[in-house]
Order: structure tokens, then sequence, then C-alpha cells
């Protein structure tokens, strides 16, 4: 198997630097939004996303239930396409916009350029064919080769992802398989053809935290290995913490703060960012009352005018003046660290040394 | 400790029989899911009981909540053995012993309105509460955090945290000794788990009802647990109060389990020393001989000969307060104890 080369410049770097340069982001998310048409009314999951990511960069997006993380996903893989959604904006991959790309040109992209990792493998493995016969269809697709080639290529990758004596398993049924094994399969499916962009959709979530480990340790050695760039999708800040370059906090279909890390973590500049943080029980902490973060997320039918977050936001006073109710903030990116807040940062460091 | 114990479980037994095929003789092989559980529980504490899936801590709760039958050893709530009641005395056992459930989704019926559902363990042990029965049930919805209003509505009127209230609600109705929490905040996000962490931790101050808190997130069983016991493969490895088990964790299953939590702290993470467990949990039904986790554990690799075959035909004692399953606990391994 071919490696892949590492792109010229491929260091994280921030989008304003690009757009200094001139030079364009190896992915470049603008302004994205996706809408669905209910019987309800439209379902606004997705509201303007901006971000990009370089190759050999890993770009966690977190956010809880009906924050929009799946669904940004799925409008990058082009899984929306033939659907009620309205997908808007755009996805520049490569210089290629993934939103307006016809299913034919996505068709090329998806396992080869782009792969995907959903977070439920026993839904996502089909039951009736062998994991071998199902990772081999994907090398055959984008490959000109004979089966038994692409056989030879499974049961390799099927090695690398960790499967003991791969030349047996490859005849199994995902059945046989157990939740981690299977997990594995999936990345090996997902990789086979060394996509330089990778997205995983929870590819955790439904695993023990010993396997997580184990599989958290390996998609970061293949990306290391493959040079690529991989978007983590998950709930789990102590995911994020283990594995990711940057991160983008979603709630109610919007980025409310991204940026480095360690910048999320320790120099944390949105309400909503913090009140995540506060709201983990640790392993470290001690007994006591845990700080959730009260109410209940915005309902997506109808997303209240001002700043998404302000309903539930314990800081929305300190802003004055109701413009927390009333004006949506806009994302500001500074150094890097983007926050959608009307509060400034010295009001947001007092919040934080004060709790 | 003992005296004041609301329940005692010994020596716990699930044998579940393989049902052989056409040619094969039925029960030639069985399962053994718990095989062999001790432990107690005061009143008003919590019991935090921790593994990987397939380990046996969620049939080890059904059993204490005789939701299935043991195939052996005892369960005493107040000092009477309730592992084989039947009949009369099994209805009025059921008063003592209530249960939450992982999936707020599914433990609701999607036809029943809230109100019903709250009332129906009422209803079933044929309780009359002062002020009547729908008075009651407005007073444990606030109880849960509530309103009294949501008495007529629809569990899919519900978001996922209002649902578990509903079913905390309704296992708080019989005013239970002991309640067997199995993965009660595990389908909900971060923010909402801790509302309803919360909700249980005073519901216990208030009440004083104890609970068997079984969960896979180790943070939130340190956070809530008393006494925490470590179950792998049907068996508890370690037990101790939180903060020995915490601390300083003496198996080295338990050292594992603690390194793999992902910590929401990136320096730290990137300075963790990491014990990474190899594989999969073996298979129930063809465990390895001896120690069930010498063919995982980080340790044994370490030994030499003549140890490691004390693993292989040994099987270590049970985990006690005072010691760990394991013949070599203590001994040096290349794995830091826990996290910092």
């Amino acid at each position: 198997m071919t490696q892949l080369q590492p792109s010229p410049g491929g260091q994280p770097a921030t989008r304003t630097a690009h757009q200094a340069a001139g030079t364009a982001a190896f992915l470049d998310v603008r302004n994205l939004s996706v809408k669905f048409p209910t019987d309800d009314g439209l379902v606004s999951a997705v509201n303007g996303m901006d971000f990009s990511l370089e190759r050999g960069q890993t770009l966690g997006i977190v956010g809880e239930s009906g924050s929009g993380k799946s669904v940004t996903s799925q409008a990058l893989m082009g899984l929306l396409k033939g659907t009620s959604a309205r997908v808007t904006g755009q996805a520049l991959f490569q210089g290629k916009d993934l939103v307006t790309l016809p299913e034919s040109g996505m068709r090329q992209l998806r396992g080869r350029n782009i792969g995907m990792i959903f977070q439920d493998p026993l839904s996502a493995l089909h039951p009736f064919f062998t994991v071998g016969h199902q990772i081999a269809e994907a090398y055959l697709v984008h490959n000109k080769a004979s089966k038994k080639q692409a056989r030879a290529a499974a049961v390799d990758m099927l090695g690398r992802v960790g499967i003991p004596s791969p030349e047996q398993r490859y005849d199994e049924y995902p059945h046989h398989f157990s939740g981690g094994m299977r997990q594995r399969a999936m990345i090996a499916m997902a990789l086979i053809c060394e996509p330089e962009l990778l997205i995983a959709d929870e590819p955790t979530t439904a695993l023990d935290v010993t396997v997580q480990a184990q599989i958290l340790d390996l998609m970061s050695e293949l990306q290391q290995e493959t040079n690529s760039a991989l978007i983590l999708i998950t709930h789990d800040l102590g995911v994020v913490a283990e594995v990711c370059d940057s991160v983008l906090v979603m709630y109610g279909g919007q980025c409310v703060e991204s940026g480095p890390v360690d910048e999320i973590f320790y120099d944390t500049q949105h309400p909503y960012t913090l009140g995540l943080l506060k709201s983990m029980p640790t392993l470290s902490s001690s007994s006591g009352r845990l700080n959730p973060i009260p109410g209940q997320p915005p309902s997506l039918l109808d997303l209240p005018k001002g700043c998404i977050f302000s309903a539930r936001c314990e800081y929305a006073a300190l802003a004055g003046d109701g413009v927390c109710a009333g004006q949506r903030p806009e994302l500001v990116v500074e150094d890097g660290h983007g926050k959608r807040c009307h509060l400034s940062g010295p009001q947001i460091v007092t919040i934080r040394n004060t709790r | 400790m003992d005296t004041q114990a609301i329940l005692q479980v010994e020596n716990l037994q699930k044998h579940f029989p393989i049902k052989g095929g056409l040619f094969s003789p039925k029960g030639s092989k069985i399962v053994k899911a718990v095989d062999g559980v001790s432990f107690s529980l005061a009143r008003g504490q919590t019991l935090g009981l921790v593994g990987e899936s397939g380990c046996g801590k969620s049939t080890t709760g059904r059993m204490i909540a005789r939701l299935m039958d043991p195939t052996g050893g005892r369960i005493l709530i107040d000092g009477v053995d309730i592992s084989q009641l039947g009949g009369r005395d099994l209805y009025n056992f059921r008063r003592k012993v209530q249960m939450i459930f992982q999936d707020p989704f599914a433990s609701l019926n999607p036809r029943q309105t809230v109100g019903t559902a709250i009332a129906a363990p009422m209803l079933a042990q044929k309780i009359n509460p002062a002020g009547g029965l729908k008075n009651r049930v407005k007073e444990l919805l606030e109880q849960v955090g509530l309103k009294p209003e949501h008495y007529n509505r629809f569990p899919h009127e519900f978001s996922g945290g209002q649902r578990q209230r509903v079913g905390i609600a309704r296992a708080i109705s019989l005013n239970p000794s002991v309640i067997v929490c199995d993965e009660p905040v595990s389908a909900l996000d971060v923010s909402v788990q801790a509302q309803v962490v919360n909700l249980l931790q005073e519901i216990q101050r208030d009440t004083g009802v104890a609970y068997i808190f079984i969960a896979h997130d180790l943070s939130v069983v340190r956070h809530i647990s008393h006494e925490v016991a470590v179950m792998y493969l049907g068996k508890v490895v370690e037990q101790g109060t939180r903060e020995e088990l915490f601390r300083e964790p003496r198996h080295p299953y338990t050292q594992a389990l603690l390194s793999a939590v992902p910590l929401p702290d990136p320096r730290a993470a990137r300075q963790q020393q990491k014990i990474r467990l190899r594989g999969d949990l073996p298979s129930p039904a063809n465990p390895p001989s001896g120690c069930v986790f010498r063919t995982r554990c980080p340790l044994f690799g370490t030994l030499g000969a003549e140890l490691q075959q004390r693993c292989i035909s040994e099987i270590p004692r049970p985990a006690s307060a005072a010691a760990p399953a394991c013949h070599h606990a203590g001994l040096e391994s290349a794995a830091p104890a826990g996290v910092q």
C-alpha cells in the first residue's frame, strides 16, 4: 500500500493566517447551515458554522445531543443529499465545494478522500456479509484491483488496526466480533483507501473505557502514519482533552467557542463551555454538589432571537440592557480563539475566578 | 458496620445454562454471569458497582431487586434472606427494593401518562396515601423537580433528563430502603447528568435510602458512592471505600480501569502514564483457569514462571475490604497507581 505524502506546510494554521497568505485551507467550512422542513416547522439544526482544518490536525467538535454536531458531519459527507434537508453555505475540501458537489462527484471522494467512522458499529456493518468482504468492497470501489488484491489489502488493514489473526477473521461475520473489534473493523473500512480526511462521529461512545483507550490510541497512531486530518465528534470532554489539537464547542447548531485545546480548557471564554466543564464530576473532585447548567437546550424549531444560550446563561444580566436576549452575538476570533458571547474578556475572567 | 447494614450479599451466583443445539446435550455448559459476589451496604449509603460491559454488574443489581432469580448465595435485606422468596412474601418484599433503569425512553410506557406511571407501584401494593393517590403523585413530581401540572402528560413530551426524573419519582413512591440504579445517568448529557446526580443525592439525604449505583463512568461513581466494588467477569476483584479505591487502587484491573478514564485536562492527560489493557473481555462461557484476569493482566507478564503458575492454577480469594482478589497485588508492577 502506498503511504500518503504529507502535504507541504501541513502544520496547523489558523484561518486568518490562510487569508493573509491567500492560500486555501485543506478543509474550509464557511457559513454552513442545515435546515430540515418538518410538519411542525423548519428545524434549524446547524446555523452558520465556520471552521478550517489542516492535514495532520485533529479537531474535536463537542456538544450535547441536538447541538448539531452529527448533522454537520453528515453535511460534510454529503449524506444529506437526496433528503429533505436544506444545506447552504460552503465546505471547501481541497478546493471542491462539498455542499454543491453532485452525488456522483461525492461518491468518488467518499471512502477515497474522506472516510467516516460511525458510532454504532453493529448497525453500520451489514450482518449478511463477512467483515472482510465489506472492507474489501471499499477497496474495490476505488482501486483497479483484483478480488485477491482487495482481500490482501483488507487482511493487511485488519492487522494494522490490531485484530488478531486477520486472515481468519476476514471470513467472520459482524456478530462474531466483540464491540471493540467491530469498531476496529469500522476503522479498517474507513482507512483502507487512506483518506486524507477522517470524520469520526462518537467513535468510542458505545465502548468501555478500557477499549475506548485502545481505540483512541489506534486512531492517533494511524493518523500520524498517514498524516490525515481528523474531525472527532464527541460529547466527552475527556476524550477531547486526550486527543484533539483544537476544539469547537457547539450549542444550538452554532459554534459558541473554538480554539486550541489548551485555551479551551484553561482559558475558557464562553459561559456554556464553562458550564460544561463545571458540571462534570472528575476523578479528582471531592464529593459535594455538582454544578449543572440549569434548564434545557433550546428547541431548534424556534430559536431565541438573541444569544441561543441566553435562557440558560447565569451571567446574561452582566452584559446589561437585555442585550443577550435581544441580540445574537457574532463569533469573534482573536489569536485563533473564537467566542460568541456579549460578555467582555475581563468579565469572563471574573466569572471564572469567582466560581 | 455490618450491624447497620441494610443489604448484605453473600456468595451470590447466577449461572445460565447454555441451551445445547440439536446434537449437544442440554445444559452441558454454563455461563457464570455472576460467580460468588459478596458485599454489604449500610443504610443511607451508596455502593458503586463498576466494570466493563458483560462483567455481571447489571445481573447482580437485577438479582437484588429480584427481577432475576439467583442460582446460589444469599441476599439479606434487614437480616432476612430474600433470595428464595416467592408468592406473598415476594410481593411484600417489593416495597423495600426498587429500581431505576438506564434508558428513560424504554422504561416508561408511551401510552401511560406520567401520573399513572408514578402511581402504578402504589396501586400494585394497594397503598392509600393520606390525602389521596393523586396528591401523593403530585408531591412526588415536585420532589423530583417536575411540576404538579405534568401529571397528565405523556413521556414523549419530556426530555431525557425529565423522563429520568419520572423514573426516580416512581422508584421512591414506596419509600424503599434500597434503590438499584442501573446506569441511571449514562444516557444523559453532561449538564443534565449533573442535575440528576444532585437529585439522587438530595433524595438520599432526605429519606436515608441506600443506593446500589451501577455505572461504567468512574467519575460519576466516584462522586456519588461511599463504597465501590469493581467487577470483572462475574467476580468482585476489589472493593473498598471510595477514598481508598480511587487513591490507591490495588488490583491491577482497577489500576488499568482508572488509568483508561480520559481526563478533561489536556496537560494532565499528556503527562499521565497510561496502563493499556490488551484485547477484550474473555468469553464468560469459557473463562481462563485460575485468576480470570490473568489473560489481560499487565502485572502477569512481569512475573516469573513460578508466580505465573499460581495465577494459572489457583483461583484468588474473593475480594474483601482488606485485600483485592489478586495473588500478587502489591508487587511493584510497571504500572503507576491510579490517577494523581
